[in-house]
């Protein structure tokens, strides 16, 4: 494979990093030469990276070494074709997420904007950081360096259940990189290096296959936290009391799409498909995925709050994404790797109306959103776009991950898997459509302005973008960005090996 | 050059203490810069001895001449070289810190103060250089002297807490004493080099076996290793702040670097591993003041007294590095000795400028201090990141490598005490961070500052002199980390015997 | 066993005397004592020192018939003591000194303080007070 040396990674994530320091040192007096930092910022990072995509596409890889700490031991960067697809998906929403924000903090006048929008910076230096990260240290490295910058924007309303709700992130975070920690050091004892290889590199470790099974529960266990597998995933609705940006970015864009990154890159980059088959464990971590899948979709329903509705949706589709990858077929990983992408347009456009409901009409609950699309039109719509994609329903990009999975599950020889797809995409349909019938068919509620009524421009806009972006991916799943082609690339990489 | 500065190290602080006292009585606002400027000149020879060190090896310094196994010795190898930086470098930033605290605190104590103060560091710089175990003795002494003394200037109940410390510190001195007595009987040598060739043929007599035992207990008293650690909580936690700022960092480390230096130097290393099982129980006591200093830590309401009490768990990790008695291990522990070192004096200087500011070290009274001193709260906020192990703090790395020393150890249980520690660490410092940086949660506090809520709070930082040394530690904690692999390729693998 | 005892009663002097302080540092309420053992304590330590230089049949280290320029006798060491670790317990003394003083100085505060200097009165006195 050939590799590229190039600082471009380096820059991509000192690009937010500096804006970070550039935003505390502007301050609260010069807000929009503060909001023009993330802004520049947030189109340089995304610039950078989609520089380096077409680099990416040729079947090259990108390299540049920070420091060695020790022998094979070193703070590097490599970007492949996934590692590509998560960076793409990270700075792309980000720009987005940018404006969105800035209309939702100066909608509500929030307090500490500051600090908020240093935070941001700071998360998606390290989601790039992990997304382009060489091996196993790296990508802790960033991952911690994520945990503790998401904090102050889990507790940003520094009300008693947001400080609890902050409390409650970190300790599950944090015990997740303990252990992700102790099982990384254990990885370096045994095989001496950390590297990730499409395909896996645990095979050669002359591990036994208990202490092998461990190590994977252990990593699964630390990135399984972020990404909201069940048992570990009660950190998470939880958390949804931070602004609603936040809610987006961390479902959408970082935090949990890190862990589901993690998850992922220990299945098929660090243990491989071959091992897992061996190993017999792939079955089992399906099995737990669809657990959560089909726990998830129910307690969904019965979530009457709307952000904690989307919350254990996410978890559910988090879940699938996972599910896809531990089936470890061909279509199942396609399916997977892509669901990644689509889920994060979908799930951000979902936020965005959430935030958009919040600012504009102070409407929280499921319950009081009768007839809000008389009022809200676009946002709705939009909601409306995503809830469908979702769902699975074509032409929207939901659909196209769908299909795959359950052409994975089928070739995997598991229908009971294509059963859980199924419940899954009905369990969508049956806790978002309710919504989307009741805000445009019924009667609006007294407080309910029945005309034309939209939220601000700024958060109006990224939405509706995001929506329609939904669709194209749906119809063109090649689209801009290339996604398709990079998920690909990274199946063909990793069977290619194993 | 470089070895006339071993000798500089040692002499210009000795004779410069004696100094003070005439330079106070003509002037007494002179003693600070005095002490300021004597103090630059051992960070600039130890530096460039370290630096001579890494391009030459290592050498050595004999005092008056007078050759070696007869005379005093000086030894300037990579691990003295590295732990000499580190506590000349730190009691220069204590140094410069000191200021504020001393006009406040100790107006009437200045001179003594200072005169004390560089005789501490003269200390344990001699404790660090000297390659003769009876010259390190008394070396020891003259910093736990000076010691002694300063923390009874301290605050209401620092007389109590000093003379509990003189009695357990004098049993532990006198401990290391009879293991050097018992050490010349058997050898009829003092000198470093001189006996760890003397030895080896006699490590099956019981006479070294008693020596290693005594050296050991009165090291472990020294460092404040759990459960001998009961004088530390108090004297560390009444001591002035300038006092714990230069004492919590480095009187225990400098106790951890005699330890390794006398396990892995003076025996060889296969004697106390293979030998006595020494490492064994040290191990299990490290993990025992592991959990007992995080649950102690825990229980606290003073952000000094907490602070003592994680000084006490981390006294834990450097030994539980220097247990596993690997190379991975062992880097992990000096690593940390250096990081510990830097993230301590960070902490204890944030908690004396927090004193100095508000008058106050309760936890729950630290509301706001955000707003009030941001770059303070800024440089608590990184070094409280870093103790609890985020990288690219440098309290990451050496974690890191501690737990891969555990590893190759097999100790597990020794791996999970460290990875529980982390997660006590987090507890303890995000309930300070929480405190400090958001609205007060409990309405039963809100009194305290309750007109102060509603009004613009105004900035009111730590003075000048306070602020530079806290953020030059707090840069030093995330630069110490993304140049960990640096310190380690170029210092600290040279550092560690080559036998591993 | 006897024999065995006697002929080295310096180690067994030694460490009663050495049992005995660390006994009144730890088992004795009044600070005084306590520092009296710690004297003790360091003295035990003292005298095993001095103890471990003498030789049978041996004299003090001071050489005689030396003129200047007559160097040439062989100087047999097993005729004098060994003065080493007596010059090092001249550094301990001197050490052992400077830590009684410190001491005595700290309990000059504490008496100050507590117009006592009984332990358990004091503990007595800081949790009535609340310190």
């Amino acid at each position: 494979m050939d590799v590229l040396y190039s600082s471009r990674p380096l820059w991509a994530v000192l690009v937010s990093m500096i804006a970070a320091f550039l935003i505390l040192a502007t301050g609260e007096k010069n807000r929009n030469i503060r909001e023009s930092w993330t802004i520049m910022a947030a189109v340089a990072k995304f610039l950078i990276v989609f520089s380096m995509v077409p680099v990416i596409l040729q079947g090259k890889v990108i390299e540049y070494t920070i420091v060695t700490f020790y022998p094979g031991l070193l703070l590097q960067f490599r970007i492949d074709a996934f590692g590509m697809l998560f960076g793409v998906i990270a700075s792309s929403l980000w720009i987005a997420t940018s404006f969105y924000s800035i209309g939702y903090v100066r909608g509500l006048n929030e307090h500490a904007q500051t600090r908020y929008f240093f935070a941001f910076a700071m998360c998606l230096s390290s989601t790039i950081g992990i997304a382009f990260s060489a091996n196993l240290l790296t990508f802790l490295v960033f991952y911690e360096i994520l945990t503790i910058a998401t904090y102050p924007l889990v507790i940003h309303k520094e009300s008693k259940e947001g400080i609890m709700g902050g409390r409650k992130y970190l300790a599950y975070t944090l015990t997740a990189g303990c252990v992700l920690l102790f099982a990384i050091a254990m990885i370096y004892h045994m095989t001496g290096t950390l590297d990730f290889k499409a395909g896996g590199f645990m095979a050669d470790s002359g591990g036994s296959s208990a202490v092998l099974i461990m190590l994977f529960a252990m990593l699964i266990f630390g990135f399984g936290v972020k990404a909201g597998l069940m048992p570990m995933h009660e950190w998470l609705p939880t958390a949804m009391v931070a602004p609603t940006p936040v809610s987006a970015l961390l479902h959408a864009v970082a935090v949990v799409k890190a862990g589901v990154f993690g998850c992922l890159r220990v299945i098929l980059f660090v243990f491989g498909p071959g091992l897992l088959h061996d190993l017999g464990v792939w079955l089992i971590m399906a099995y737990i995925a669809s657990f959560t899948i089909v726990v998830a979709g129910f307690l969904a329903l019965g979530q009457d709050h709307l952000k904690r509705r989307l919350a254990f949706s996410t978890i559910n589709n988090l879940a699938m994404i996972i599910l896809g990858a531990a089936l470890l077929t061909k279509s199942s990983m396609t399916g997977g790797i892509i669901h990644m992408a689509n889920h994060a347009f979908m799930k951000i456009t979902l936020f965005f109306c959430a935030g958009a409901l919040h600012v504009k009409a102070h409407k929280d609950y499921v319950s009081q959103l009768d007839g809000i699309g008389r009022q809200m039109p676009l946002t709705m719509g939009a909601f409306a776009i995503a809830a469908i994609g979702l769902s699975g329903i074509p032409p929207m990009s939901g659909f196209i991950s769908k299909w795959f999975l359950c052409l994975g599950a089928l070739e995997a020889n598991q229908i009971i898997f294509l059963f859980v797809f199924m419940t899954s995409a009905m369990l969508d349909v049956a806790f978002f459509f309710p919504i989307i019938y009741n805000s445009f068919f019924k009667k609006p509620l007294d407080d309910v302005t029945p005309h034309f009524d939209e939220a601000p421009m700024f958060m109006v806009i990224p939405l509706v973008i995001t929506a329609l972006l939904s669709i194209v991916f749906g119809i063109v799943p090649d689209a801009f960005f290339r996604f398709f082609s990079m998920t690909s690339l990274a199946v063909q990489n990793i069977l290619g090996v194993g | 050059m470089a070895e006339q500065f071993a000798a500089l190290i040692i002499v210009v602080p000795l004779i410069a203490s004696l100094f003070v006292p005439v330079i106070g009585w003509w002037k007494k606002r002179l003693c600070y810069p005095w002490v300021v400027a004597v103090l630059i000149i051992p960070l600039i020879s130890s530096l460039s001895i370290l630096n001579t060190v890494m391009t030459t090896g290592k050498f050595s310094y004999r005092l008056a001449g007078w050759a070696p196994p007869w005379g005093i010795e000086y030894v300037l190898d990579h691990l003295s070289a590295f732990v000499l930086v580190i506590v000349s470098f730190i009691s220069l930033m204590v140094a410069i810190y000191s200021k504020k605290s001393v006009q406040d605190n100790l107006p009437e104590k200045t001179v003594p103060f200072y005169t004390l103060f560089l005789l501490l560091v003269t200390g344990l710089m001699g404790i660090v250089i000297t390659g003769d175990v009876f010259n390190l003795f008394v070396f020891l002494e003259i910093s736990a002297l000076s010691c002694y003394a300063l923390i009874a200037i301290g605050e209401e109940g620092a007389p109590m807490a000093a003379f509990n410390y003189i009695i357990i510190g004098t049993i532990g001195a006198c401990f290391y004493l009879l293991g050097i007595g018992y050490l010349y009987i058997a050898t009829g040598s003092l000198n470093m080099a001189d006996l760890a060739n003397i030895l080896p043929p006699l490590y099956d007599s019981k006479v070294i076996l008693v020596a290693f035992a005594f050296f050991t207990v009165g090291l472990a008293v020294k460092a404040g290793l759990f459960p001998m650690h009961t004088w530390l909580p108090d004297a560390y936690c009444t001591a002035p702040s300038a006092v714990s700022a230069l004492i919590a960092p480095l009187m225990t480390k400098v106790a951890a670097y005699v330890m390794i230096r006398l396990m892995f130097t003076v025996f060889q290393p296969h004697f106390s591993i293979e030998i006595v099982p020494v490492f064994t129980i040290l191990g299990w006591l490290a993990v025992m003041a592991i959990v007992w200093g995080g649950i102690k830590a825990l229980a606290q309401t003073d952000l000094k007294r907490m602070l003592v009490y994680v000084v006490v768990a981390e006294v834990g990790y450097i030994v539980i590095g220097v247990s596993v008695a690997n190379r991975l291990g062992l880097t992990g522990a000096i690593l940390h000795i250096m990081n510990d070192a830097v993230m301590m004096a960070c902490l204890f200087l944030v908690t004396g400028a927090i004193l100095y500011k508000t008058g106050t070290r309760e936890i729950h009274q630290l509301s706001h201090l955000n707003k009030k001193m941001p770059f303070t709260m800024a440089a608590f906020t990184i070094t409280a990141l870093s103790m609890v192990g985020i990288p690219p703090a440098c309290g990451f790395f050496s974690k890191w490598y501690l737990i891969l020393g555990t590893i190759e150890a097999g100790q597990w249980f020794w791996a999970a005490a460290l990875l529980c520690s982390s997660l006590i660490n987090a507890v303890l410092f995000f309930r300070v961070i929480e405190c400090a940086y958001l609205k007060p949660m409990e309405p039963a506090y809100a009194h305290d500052g309750g007109e102060t809520i509603h009004e613009e709070i105004q900035r009111d930082e730590a003075p000048f002199t306070m602020l530079v040394p806290i953020v030059i530690m707090a840069a030093g904690v995330i630069l110490l980390g993304i140049f960990s692999g640096k310190i380690i390729s170029s210092v600290i693998q040279f550092a560690v015997p080559a036998s591993f | 066993m006897l024999d065995y005892v006697i002929s080295k009663y310096n180690f067994w002097i030694y460490i009663i005397l050495m049992m005995i302080g660390l006994y009144a540092m730890i088992g004795k309420k009044n600070l005084v004592k306590k520092l009296i053992g710690m004297n003790i304590f360091q003295s035990a330590i003292i005298l095993f020192y001095v103890s471990t230089g003498v030789k049978a049949g041996a004299t003090v280290p001071i050489l005689s018939g030396h003129g200047h320029g007559h160097g040439h006798e062989v100087i047999e060491v097993a005729k004098y003591i060994n003065p080493l670790p007596h010059v090092l317990m001249l550094t301990a003394i001197v050490v052992s000194i400077a830590t009684t003083g410190v001491a005595i100085a700290t309990l000059i505060l504490i008496y100050r303080k507590y117009n006592t200097l009984e332990e358990d009165e004091i503990l007595m006195i800081r949790k009535e007070t609340g310190v």
